[in-house]
């Protein structure tokens, strides 16, 4: 087959259907939207009448031979993978079959701690065991950067008998490992290389962008076409460089639905097609726009929006500049309550406020005239909110004592425990900020006095605290002594 | 020949004005600029659709943005004015000799262009010395000003399309840095009338109200606007818009005016009571 990046096989086809007129004696049920008049008034007729069913024409996303074959062929070319697979249930899902298409239980894989909890939910489900290597940490900002090259080498040879590496590229404040090295490093012992870029969608498609997973040779990469890529919520990529096409599918469907969604899967068609032929054109305009936020939110003063500079040819080896990550400590507020002042009194809602950082995401549904308006809010918070910054803590990375590997923890027999009482006990289950979703404490962590600080100290500035069994977050599970 | 501009003021009612011709229509990087001429009106501007003014009736929004807060602050030097590209609050301001500085800040220039070519009746005076014209964004140009203004003019389009941000609560807490201690601001305030336009009109109302010490509405009729009701917001940091309003004053001035006189400028800030409570709402 040699289709060109103008086709969209999905897209085609569903219009192909549409135009058969077809009687729908299968699922679902709402029949082109007609068995459900509310649902069909609030999302749009042309939306139901393609939520159909897998079929011989629209072809079928658990075993592909025709219109889904050909859109993911697509897709691959357009990322320089060997094999694309469209993803219905989340960059979590790509993330969960990287990880079980490379371990199974009881083998290794070494990763940075700051991984999205995907990654680690992937070790509680195949057993595998976390070799975690300690992200470089910038103490101005407080956050955790990427790999040094160095620390894993020393993993590696540590470990050599490790199955993979997992890499962040980049983390979600746009921060990139020497992907390119660890990568080499990673081959040389035979480890596969797992790469979550749920944030580097467009790298594939930028000038001037960091290195993108499959351009240095890893051997999968999990991409949210729904973030920077512009499909819709849920829709996401997993690119294979290295391994089989029919075991990595079979990985997937362990978990996946069998019915896929027609929306999600011409989403990610039609968006590969439009970032196939515009994407240069779209990433540059949105770097653009993030340089002049960039330098009219530096010139507010009090706030540092953070860029290229930072890059120091190690753990951050580069920076993504569509990123608009801004610290806000120095005004005296932390970073999720200048999150929630601009939605409550500004009407801007922004991606996610940490300790002491906002990140503001940008895309290419973004306007000029909208980035005035947040610059100029954040100008406003600056002038009526400032305080002095004593007092604020620092967001610094807390170094994991993992006890018991995550499925063996999550698993074991555990009680709740209220947070006062948990220190020193084995963690049980997640605790996290969402977003960004990274894992304050993970199943199989012991409870250090740190952590509990910052899970305090998180709650009173307003985070929105997930992951554990009680939903106020007043008690977590810990394994039974 | 029958040929008409339709203006949708809801989804259930319009105006029609009959065009003699139509004499200009352009494309900017913000909107569509046209300009036509018709016999009621005269000739008329409209951007996106929307009518902006007509040579008719543009006096009475104009002296009433104007020669209200001047009849109310002693000492004005500097002015900016926000949007107002077709020129009708300069003509107004250039009327004062006190002020020495009048900023115009346009986001679109080809407004301005237009409008000097085929409405010289509001464009005439945007040559003025004492005027320098800045194409900016309005949002962005005052978010850098401290303390400057004696008066800010906010003469914007609807809070839907390049004006959007001139609504905004963060635009108005710029407004209040950007003036002096004893400065005030005078914005378009949209229509009480029709739900849509009443709702933006709140909303305009609570953001101000949040970002200044005083802050009154007033009215005018305006012909070709949705409904003819149209309502202004004087917000000000000092001086309030009845007790330190002069009439003696700005009687002497013996300005000629069509609209605004000095019992106008008092009745105006009496408003009816459905609008009173639409207004309290928010306070
Ligand atoms: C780094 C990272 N990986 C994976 C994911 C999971 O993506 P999804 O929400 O599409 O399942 C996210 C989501 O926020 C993420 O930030």
């Amino acid at each position: 087959m040699n289709l060109s990046q103008e086709r969209a096989p999905v897209l085609e086809a569903l219009n192909r259907y549409k135009a058969m007129r077809v009687v729908p004696f299968d699922v679902p049920g709402h029949k082109r939207g007609k068995g459900n008049r509310e649902l069909t008034d609030f999302l749009g007729e042309k939306c139901l009448t393609v939520d159909v069913n897998s079929m011989k024409p629209l072809d079928n996303l658990c075993h592909p031979v025709s219109v889904i074959k050909e859109a993911e062929e697509l897709a691959a070319e357009a990322f320089g993978a060997k094999h694309a697979f469209f993803m219905v249930n989340g960059t979590t899902s790509a993330v969960q079959s990287m990880v079980m298409s490379a371990c199974k239980r009881g083998e290794k894989i070494i990763m940075p701690r700051n991984v999205h909890r995907s990654a680690i939910n992937a070790l509680i489900l195949s057993g595998a065991i976390p070799i975690y290597v300690n992200p470089g940490v910038n103490h101005e900002l407080g956050i955790s950067l990427g790999m040094s090259v160095a620390d894993v080498k020393q993993a590696i040879l540590e470990n050599p008998d490790a199955k993979a590496v997992l890499i962040n590229n980049p983390t979600y404040y746009g921060i990139c490992s020497n992907l390119k090295a660890i990568t080499e490093l990673a081959h040389q012992h035979n480890m596969l290389v797992l790469v979550d870029e749920a944030h580097g969608t467009h790298f594939y498609f930028g000038e001037g962008l960091p290195a993108s997973a499959m351009s240095v040779g890893a051997d999968m990469a999990a991409v949210s076409m729904h973030k920077s890529g512009g499909s819709l919520t849920q829709s996401s990529l997993l690119l294979v460089n290295g391994l089989s096409e029919g075991y990595v599918r079979q990985i997937i469907n362990l978990t996946q639905t069998t019915s896929g969604s027609y929306l999600l899967i011409s989403s990610l068609d039609i968006s590969r097609r439009n970032l196939a032929l515009r994407g240069r054109a779209i990433f540059e305009k949105v770097a653009q726009m993030a340089e002049y936020a960039r330098a009219e939110i530096n010139q507010i003063g009090g706030y540092y929006a953070y860029g290229r500079e930072l890059i120091n040819g190690d753990s951050i080896y580069d920076f993504d500049r569509t990123k608009l990550s801004v610290l806000t400590r120095d005004i005296g507020l932390a970073g999720i309550e200048v999150y929630d002042i601009l939605r409550d009194e500004y009407d801007i809602q922004i991606e996610f406020g940490d300790i002491g950082n906002i990140l503001a995401y940008l895309s290419i549904g973004d306007r000029i005239m909208d980035l005035e308006r947040l610059v100029s809010a954040l100008s406003e918070i600056k002038r009526r909110y400032a305080k002095d910054r004593t007092g604020m803590l620092s967001q610094e990375y807390i170094r994991p004592e993992v006890i018991l590997a995550p499925q063996e923890a999550f698993y074991a027999a555990s009680e709740s425990t209220r947070l006062e009482d948990s220190l020193g006990r084995i963690c049980g289950e997640f605790v996290m900020c969402y977003p960004p979703g990274i894992p304050i404490l993970a199943p199989g962590e012991k409870v250090t006095a740190k952590v509990l600080e910052y899970i305090q100290y998180a709650k009173e500035k307003g985070c929105f605290l997930t992951g554990t069994q009680d939903s106020h977050v007043n008690a977590i599970q810990t394994v039974k002594e | 020949m029958d040929l008409w501009f339709t203006e949708k003021h809801t989804d259930n009612v319009k105006l029609s004005i009959k065009v003699d011709r139509q004499v200009y229509s352009a494309q900017s990087e913000f909107q569509r600029i046209d300009i036509f001429d018709s016999l009621e009106f005269g000739r008329f501007l409209t951007l996106d659709g929307y009518m902006m003014l007509t040579e008719k009736d543009e006096f009475i929004y104009h002296e009433m943005i104007v020669h209200v807060p001047m009849a109310i602050l002693p000492q004005v030097n500097k002015v900016l004015v926000i949007g107002g590209g077709d020129g009708g609050a300069v003509r107004e301001l250039v009327r004062y000799p006190e002020i020495q500085q009048i900023d115009l800040v346009e986001i679109d220039a080809q407004v301005i262009e237009a409008c000097k070519k085929y409405l010289p009746q509001t464009a005439a005076k945007l040559d003025d010395p004492r005027v320098t014209i800045h194409e900016a964004d309005g949002l962005k140009f005052v978010r850098s000003k401290k303390d400057e203004y004696d008066l800010i003019i906010v003469d914007s389009t609807d809070p839907f399309g390049p004006g959007e941000g001139l609504f905004t609560k963060e635009f108005y807490g710029n407004c209040f840095k950007a003036l002096t201690e004893t400065g005030a601001m005078v914005n378009q305030h949209e229509s009480p009338f029709y739900p849509v336009d009443a709702i933006a009109m709140q909303r305009a109302h609570k953001r101000i109200v949040d970002s200044f010490p005083i802050s009154r509405v007033y009215q005018a009729h305006i012909p070709t606007y949705p409904s003819g009701h149209w309502l202004f917001g004087f917000a000000s940091k000092h001086y309030h818009p009845l007790q330190d309003f002069d009439a003696q004053k700005w009687k002497a001035r013996n300005l000629k005016t069509r609209y605004y006189n000095d019992k106008i400028h008092v009745g105006a800030f009496a408003l009816p009571n459905y609008v009173k409570l639409l207004l309290e709402e928010m306070e």
